[in-house]
């Protein structure tokens, strides 16, 4: 479903600044598969996420997405293929836009934005069933800003955005890490729900190890712009969040971890 | 006083359209265009010209608005395209149109006596009018409640909605597929063809187009959306472009009375600007107050 050989990306190439955020990466996801990403801070996660959505274009390498090649596609030419969720719950969504005009955007995905009516009465009663779903009221309250809502609804709501029209790569970028615990976990849930239920071939990143190993059906480490350990579903299953640590440690070298915010439960 | 209030009413029906092009781009799209001055006097000079060479004054109109969405195009096209900064793009276009517009009058001053203009039409109806009403101001109350009405509807489509959240969160609405270059040119162009509009209609209105009739039309227009904001609300786009017009006619009002009470034409821009100035710093003073006075609640109970 997804395919990157020999991406490298480097910022600021040339100057003092020079930073490799990728360094020859290569991933192949097949379909269905739900890749869960861990990683010290600059890593190169977001930037991978990037790379793949559009957002940036590699310096070196080849992206291919349900075997067409993407890579000099910009953003808004593959977003037909790809669904996101971003990190800040402020990000995904337009604030001074009601519920159910965010949605008609998200559901316009992948055709010609026509002169219709975004919101019809046949849309909404699909935007009422997709939004029940949630189980956060929002189908009572398709008329609302979406900057009223809290932040966990909001990511409910990217979330449902994201994914309701089925994109081939759905990418989820710490989506759950500005939320309070008992939000997270809803997202989680939610997330899982949706992902299982559409089948979304799904590249998560996240802080949280637990989540990490419990999520998905593969893990993935990074540091420093490479991938430096991929593990199975079987070999995942039987980690702990010690073991990941650990084998993170050897990874890397032994270094310490201090400095990195992971959460262990 | 009747007179002039009569008259205010007409402008500031006219000038509404320049209003809503400016809610446009500002609100809208939130992005500060600086075209407005250079397309208002490009659609002036353009309506005038073709009439005086005979052409019907409803098509001189529609021509105007056709030349003033390119205006705006260029500006977006700069922007986003060229890579230059919004307001940047907008001020050269606006210099660019000085030139333009003095080659197609081919002198400062295009008078339209004895020709036939939209307005001549409109009278020639001998519509009458109720109270300070004229019957032309009639005629423009329908107008342009018909471009409000059509301005509505096409931001609540598909494609409006992508421009709505270009101006709201241009991040989220290029992740579910839009190209906002392409919604920032579109929204550019349609908010020009509005102002270059009201330009058109100004000129007839008035009798004539002048090179230096543009001068200030984007502190007018933004005078007119704030204190329509202000006074009529702005919860919904019906409800926000309705006050835009409202903004408009009262921004006229007041600048009646202000002539009135003895103030020169040549003091208008300040008192313009004294009009942003107070309607945009007013909530924020107001807001600072009440902040002020809820601290001293508080620290009142402290030391209790
Ligand atoms: N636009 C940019 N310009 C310059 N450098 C950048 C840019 N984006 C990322 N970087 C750098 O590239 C490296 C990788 O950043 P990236 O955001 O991908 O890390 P990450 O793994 O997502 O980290 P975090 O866990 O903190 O989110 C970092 O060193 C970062 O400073
Ligand atoms: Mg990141």
């Amino acid at each position: 479903m997804l395919n990157i050989r020999q991406v490298r990306k480097v910022f600021n190439a040339g100057t003092v600044n020079e930073k490799i955020a990728l360094q020859e990466i290569n991933l192949t996801m097949a379909p269905g598969d739900f890749i869960t990403v861990i990683g010290s801070n600059g890593a190169g996660k977001s930037t991978l996420m990037n790379i793949i959505s559009g957002g940036y274009l590699p310096d070196q390498g080849t992206i291919e997405i349900d075997g067409k090649n993407v890579t000099k596609l910009a953003e808004h030419q593959r977003a037909a293929f790809i669904g996101r969720v971003f990190q800040d719950p402020m990000a995904g969504t337009a604030p001074n836009m009601t519920i159910e005009e965010n949605l008609a955007i998200a559901y316009a995905r992948g055709h010609r934005r026509k002169l219709a009516l975004g919101v019809n009465a046949k849309k909404r009663k699909i935007f009422q069933e997709q939004l029940a779903l949630l189980d956060q009221g929002l189908e009572n309250r398709l008329k609302t800003k979406v900057g009223f809502l809290s932040g966990g609804q909001r990511q409910a709501l990217s979330l449902l955005m994201a994914t309701f029209t089925q994109p081939k790569i759905l990418l989820l970028d710490e989506h759950t890490a500005a939320l309070d615990p008992k939000r997270a976990q809803l997202i989680v849930d939610l997330t899982v729900k949706i992902v299982e239920k559409n089948k979304l071939t799904t590249l998560m990143v996240t802080h949280n190890m637990e989540q990490a190993l419990t999520m998905g059906n593969r893990l993935l480490m990074m540091h420093e712009g490479r991938i430096i350990l991929d593990l199975p579903q079987e070999k995942k299953q039987q980690m702990t969040t010690k073991d990941l640590l650990q084998a993170f440690e050897q990874a890397r070298g032994g270094e310490a971890f201090a400095e990195d915010r992971f959460i262990l439960a | 006083m009747g007179v002039a209030i009569n008259g205010a009413i007409e402008q500031g029906l006219l000038f509404a359209f320049l209003a809503l092009g400016v809610y446009f781009t500002f609100r809208i799209l939130n992005f500060p265009d600086m075209t407005a001055d250079g397309s208002f006097a490009l659609g002036g000079a353009l309506a005038a010209k073709l009439i005086i060479g005979g052409w019907n004054p409803v098509t001189a109109t529609l021509a105007a608005m056709v030349v003033g969405a390119a205006a705006g195009a260029f500006t977006g096209l700069l922007t986003t395209k060229g890579k230059i900064n919004g307001l940047l793009a907008g001020i050269l276009t606006m210099n660019a149109l000085y030139s333009i517009n003095l080659r197609i009058m081919e002198k400062a001053n295009l008078p339209l006596l004895r020709e036939d203009t939209f307005y001549t039409m409109i009278q020639s109806l001998h519509i009458p009018g109720i109270g300070v009403i004229s019957g032309e101001a009639i005629i423009f109350l329908v107008i342009v409640l018909l471009v409000k009405l059509i301005m509505d509807w096409f931001l609540h489509t598909d494609l409006g909605l992508d421009i709505r959240a270009t101006g709201d969160n241009s991040k989220m609405i290029r992740s579910f597929g839009a190209n906002t270059d392409r919604t920032t040119i579109i929204g550019l162009a349609l908010s020009n063809a509005m102002i270059a509009m009201s330009g058109a209609f100004i000129a007839q209105y008035q009798g004539f187009a002048d090179v230096g009739m543009g001068i200030g039309m984007i502190v007018i227009g933004l005078a007119s959306v704030i204190v329509g904001e202000v006074l009529f609300g702005s919860r919904s786009i019906f409800r926000a472009s309705l006050a835009v017009i409202g903004g408009s006619i009262v921004y006229r009002l007041v600048i009646a009375v202000a002539l009135r009470a003895g103030f020169n034409p040549s003091d208008l821009k300040i008192i313009t600007a004294l009009i942003v100035i107070i309607a945009l710093t007013l909530p924020n003073v107001a807001k600072g107050i009440w902040k002020k006075s809820s601290k001293a609640a508080k620290g009142g109970k402290l030391d209790a």
